[in-house]
């Protein structure tokens, strides 16, 4: 069924890329290492067969909308207005998350629609690769297969297979929105309607007490080595200039020391609010496993509940910190 | 940890040390009007002047808490009365997300508090950095988000 889903997908972009719809397909292809991808651009019909998708391909595209110098045809120059005319066209290829962060990207003018072909694309999620080595014991996997709710892996002196619904990320397996929210193309059949058991991402955390939380959250953040791949690979952290990164004024210490480090990602969790479409791509590229999770999904339900709206699902919305209602609530103001 | 929750008994000469941060068009004002009406309220208090409530980034009131203060105070103008039209309805958004996120990761909820104060009223800005002063006093010395250097 993989198969028929990865030809389809080849058929499309090459008819892209023929018809000259597009000079750019961002998708992914496969990388050296067994249960992972890596994002590829292609740019002539001859490399697209290279083009895979399955439970590994797991990075948010939407990030090289904004991220990938895209060579010859943008150069980089900060002026916005300049970067819109080297713009050129892209196809990509969108899971319902990616599809979402493409929204915001669009609604917050950072690409034109006009410029980009989504290619949408069926999802049932992705493997969270954490999940899958500790079931294994850390054991090195040569081969998986995935069947219908269970993924058979190989190594050198085993063979297991593990429930898919024990290996998806958090992210996926709360996924209330499984379908793209805007593509021109789709790839494969609709998902929703299937997983109506899905619940709301919530966080234990709400319960524990003020002392409990900040606990939890001291030895998590102890974690981080302060190397931003989250930011990095977080579609809507594209400053050109993160605050973090700024010298003068200097608002963050360079170093690992707790309160900076958390004084970052409380604040990019403020930057993404209301804007984080909660597709996990910054905790899967955390290399130390700090459990960002709470922080997002906590504002994303806040924003729901105070301002009704959820990110990425309509390009006619206005993302809610950049707006205001005369009568929002103001409960903790004196 | 528990240190944190009981309320302050050992350093009884303890005085919080409390940032505000206030609108020039009120709340600063407001300030002001408690001072020539000789209104009395604690001293605990230092003034930031800044030139609109929308002004305030969350970055600031994290840096105090990270800078030492015990306490933080954002104040601006009643909803309507901005002096830019609706540079207090952008920053109500942002304060809620904030004040709902420090308290979500264990900040407790009488660190950092919001007030709209007005130029008349002298009073109320009394009461409020009363409030504030007491209840900081009652949480203890800040010392979760301190820089640990
Ligand atoms: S903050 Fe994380 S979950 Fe949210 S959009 Fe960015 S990468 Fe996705
Ligand atoms: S953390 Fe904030 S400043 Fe840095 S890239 Fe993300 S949104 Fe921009
Ligand atoms: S990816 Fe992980 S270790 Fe790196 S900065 Fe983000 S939280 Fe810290
Ligand atoms: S001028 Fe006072 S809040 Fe805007």
């Amino acid at each position: 069924m993989m198969r028929s889903l990865e030809n389809e997908l080849k058929e499309c972009a090459r008819k892209l890329l023929t018809e000259k719809k597009v000079d750019l397909i961002i998708g992914y292809s496969k990388s050296p290492l067994p249960l992972r991808s890596t994002p590829c651009f292609i740019r002539e019909e001859k490399d697209v067969d290279s083009l895979i998708f399955d439970l590994t391909c797991s990075n948010n595209l939407a990030t090289y909308l904004q991220k990938s110098k895209c060579a010859e045809h943008r150069k980089p120059n900060t002026d916005p207005t300049v970067r819109m005319e080297n713009r050129c066209k892209i196809g990509i290829i969108a899971k319902a998350c990616d599809a979402r962060s493409i929204v915001q990207l669009i609604l917050e003018k950072q690409v034109k629609k006009e410029d980009i072909t989504v290619i949408g694309i069926a999802c049932t999620g992705i493997l969270d690769l954490k999940k899958v080595s500790d079931r294994l014991n850390g054991k090195e996997i040569l081969n998986y297969n995935p069947q219908d709710d269970e993924v058979l892996f190989e190594g050198k002196d085993f063979k297991k297979a593990l429930k898919l619904s024990d290996i998806l990320c958090d992210s996926c397996k709360t996924c209330l929105n499984p379908d793209p929210s805007v593509y021109d193309s789709f790839i494969g059949e609709p998902v929703s309607g299937a997983k109506t058991e899905k619940q709301e991402p919530m966080t234990e955390l709400e319960n524990l007490s003020f002392g409990e939380r900040w606990e939890y959250f001291e030895h998590e953040i102890s974690k981080c080595i302060r190397c931003y791949a989250c930011r990095n690979a977080c579609p809507l952290c594209y400053c050109e200039e993160c605050v973090v990164d700024r010298t003068n004024p200097q608002w963050f210490g360079k170093s690992t020391e707790f309160s900076d480090t958390f004084t970052f990602h409380i604040t990019r969790m403020l930057d993404t609010a209301g804007r984080c479409v909660g597709c996990g791509a910054c905790i899967r590229a955390c290399p130390t496993h700090v459990d960002l999770a709470p922080l997002g999904i906590k504002i994303e339900k806040e924003i729901k509940e105070r301002f009704g709206y959820t990110a990425g699902l309509s390009l006619d919305a206005t993302p809610p910190m950049a707006t205001f209602n005369e009568d929002d609530k103001e409960e903790f103001i004196m | 940890m528990s240190e944190h929750r009981k309320p302050n008994t050992e350093h009884r000469n303890w005085q919080p040390k409390i940032i505000a941060f206030l609108c020039n068009w009120c709340s600063y004002a407001g300030a002001d009007l408690a001072g020539v009406s000789r209104i009395q309220y604690p001293p605990n208090i230092r003034v930031i002047r800044v030139p609109c409530s929308g002004r305030i980034n969350p970055i600031f009131v994290l840096k105090c808490l990270q800078n030492g203060f015990d306490g933080v105070l954002v104040s601006g103008c009643y909803p309507g009365d901005c002096h830019y039209i609706s540079g207090n309805y952008y920053a109500r958004r942002k304060f809620a997300i904030l004040k709902t996120l420090l308290e979500f990761i264990g900040i407790e909820p009488g660190r950092v508090q919001f007030s709209w104060v007005s130029a008349g009223e002298g009073e109320k800005f009394a009461q409020v950095v009363k409030k504030v002063t007491d209840d900081v006093k009652k949480l203890g010395p800040a010392k979760r988000f301190v820089k640990r250097v």
